[in-house]
């Protein structure tokens, strides 16, 4: 009978201490943001989509030399670039980057890999969509954009 | 299927958990034979998010396949591209810097206290109580904040590479880490409070869901759920790999077997993971995070590699066999959690359906682990 009594006061005193708990966190500052109404700020390395880095000083406005190493080293095919070589000119152009994001798995290879650096990530993460084609980016329209 | 299930006098139905449903977190069927409430039979039905990672692991190059280790087990992804790398490292023969071995166990083991503390809040929703999922929710967030700034992801993370890291840390990471060990440890007296010395927790776990030391063999499983059964196996004990040996911890365990040993290990081990985390940042030694001379294309010579590391959830090992061109001949992954869903048929037979989800959540099992 006292195994009995005691189960029910111990079973009362842990429920009490559980609810002090919980009170105890109500009154505590909130920690969840309202999003979308407040946005969160991303972590300078936070890793979206790749990017093209804007050049001022090259006559392309990137610093591609249109390698093929980004393209070559992704795991997941994601990267599909276009190149010419302009009648007369030693080097390449770079004339169209596809980034297919819908494959991209985030990894960082093709920034790493770019013998000139040209590529970073983008901090943008309020991407979403109804189609497959809105998350394959032009990224060499993009980094004009971001150059005007 | 047993004799009981096989008499047709005997009424038995069949009833499925999952493919969808809240308590397996994920795509994991698992067919039931019922006797009114208690389970005559429970088989676990796989494959139902199979993505063939090992066969992936075979037609791309090294450096292509280190996104791929962390979606296997994504809650405690660092351990798992750690377990990757270093059978590469191994099989390539790159020494890493020490820098780098520091930072490495630093981040694997505060991933495997985020890991720990998900599964926390995820187990006792299980067993309905909601509300503790959102105060290890609120810690786990501090975590992988930290780990967002050195890493850039939250749960992917692909940090390591073959030689060293992907990059170097900054000295706020080190006050960051120091303060969130400091945070979490100050948390715990809370978390036994409010959950462990809950007596309807204790109801629900004491006794429920017993696992021997010899089912643990049988099955070949490891973790926090052999070390709960009384086996005191740990790989970082017994394999040292990295800089573990240069580390004073504990392995907690437990013998009673039953879900309440589980989850005792689990919180004992976030403990520890903290004390590891500290020493680490205590010695984390000066010097560059990436070896100098790592190959741009690797070719590891012909050859049969296995190396294992402890994740979350146990043993996670890759079996690599080369052939010496620059993708691998083989890539066997080893995952925790496949050895330790199999004897959930055993284990649950005769519980109730209830304390099998006891049971169930007490293994901590991660689907994409299972299927690979
Ligand atoms: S981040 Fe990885 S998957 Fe994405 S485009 Fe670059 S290399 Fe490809
Ligand atoms: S690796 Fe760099 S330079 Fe080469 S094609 Fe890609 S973005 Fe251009």
């Amino acid at each position: 009978m006292s195994g009995y009594f005691r189960e029910v006061y111990d079973g009362c005193k842990s429920l009490l201490v559980g609810l002090g708990i919980t009170f105890r966190y109500m009154i505590q500052p909130v920690v969840t943001l309202q999003y979308p109404r407040q946005a969160v700020k991303m972590a300078p390395r936070y890793r979206g989509h790749i990017d093209l880095i804007p050049d001022a000083e090259a006559e392309s406005g990137n610093k591609c030399i249109a390698c093929g190493m980004c393209q070559r080293n992704c795991p997941s095919g994601c990267i599909t670039l276009k190149s010419e070589k302009p009648e007369g000119a030693k080097k390449k152009v770079l004339t169209g980057y596809r980034l297919d994001f819908t494959k991209c798995s985030l990894c960082g290879l093709c920034v790493e890999s770019c013998p000139t650096n040209a590529l970073d990530f983008s901090k943008e993460y309020n991407l979403a969509g109804l189609q497959a084609e809105n998350f394959v980016f032009d990224l060499l329209k993009r980094c004009e954009e971001r150059r005007r | 299927m047993s004799v009981l299930a096989a008499d047709p006098t005997y009424e038995t139905f069949v009833l499925n958990m999952g493919p969808q449903h809240p308590a397996t977190h994920g795509a994991l069927r698992v067919k039931l034979v019922m006797d009114g409430e208690y389970i005559v039979e429970a088989e676990p039905v796989l494959g139902y998010i199979h993505r063939m990672h090992e066969k992936m692991g075979e037609n791309r190059t090294y450096h292509q396949y280190l996104p791929n280790p962390s979606r296997l087990d994504y809650l405690s992804a660092m351990a798992c591209t750690h377990g990757h790398v270093a059978t590469v490292e191994r099989a390539a023969g790159i020494a890493v810097p020490e820098r780098a071995e520091y930072l490495r166990v630093i981040t694997v083991e505060l991933n495997r206290v985020s890991s720990h503390l998900l599964w926390l809040g995820a187990f006792v929703l299980d067993l309905g109580g909601f509300t503790p999922l959102l105060y290890a929710m609120d810690d786990r967030e501090q975590i992988l904040d930290l780990l967002e700034r050195v890493t850039g992801s939250r749960l992917t993370y692909c940090y390591f590479r073959f030689g060293g890291l992907y990059n170097d840390v900054d000295d706020d990471f080190v006050d960051g880490a120091r303060a969130l060990v400091k945070r979490i440890r100050d948390k715990m007296p809370m978390y036994h409070n409010l959950i462990t010395k809950n007596v309807i927790l204790r109801q629900r776990l004491e006794g429920i869901g017993p696992i021997s030391a010899e089912m643990c063999r049988k099955y070949g499983a490891t973790g926090p759920v052999a070390r709960g059964s009384g086996i005191p196996y740990d790989v970082r004990k017994h394999e040292p790999y990295s800089v573990y040996p240069e580390f004073d911890f504990d392995v907690p365990v437990y013998e009673q077997g039953d879900s309440m040993a589980r989850y005792l290990v689990r919180m004992d081990e976030i403990e520890q993971s903290l004390r590891i985390v500290e020493q680490g940042l205590d010695k984390l030694p000066e010097g560059p995070v990436m070896a100098e001379k790592v190959p741009k294309i690797i070719k590891p010579p012909k050859g049969d590699y296995y190396c294992a590391v402890e994740a979350a959830r146990g043993s996670f090992g890759i079996r690599l066999v080369s052939d010496g061109t620059n993708t691998p001949y083989r890539l066997k992954l080893r995952s925790p959690c496949f050895s330790n869903v199999s004897l959930f048929g055993e284990a649950a037979r005769g519980l109730l359906l209830a304390d099998a989800v006891a049971l169930f959540g007490s293994l901590d099992l991660v689907i994409p682990d299972i299927d690979r």
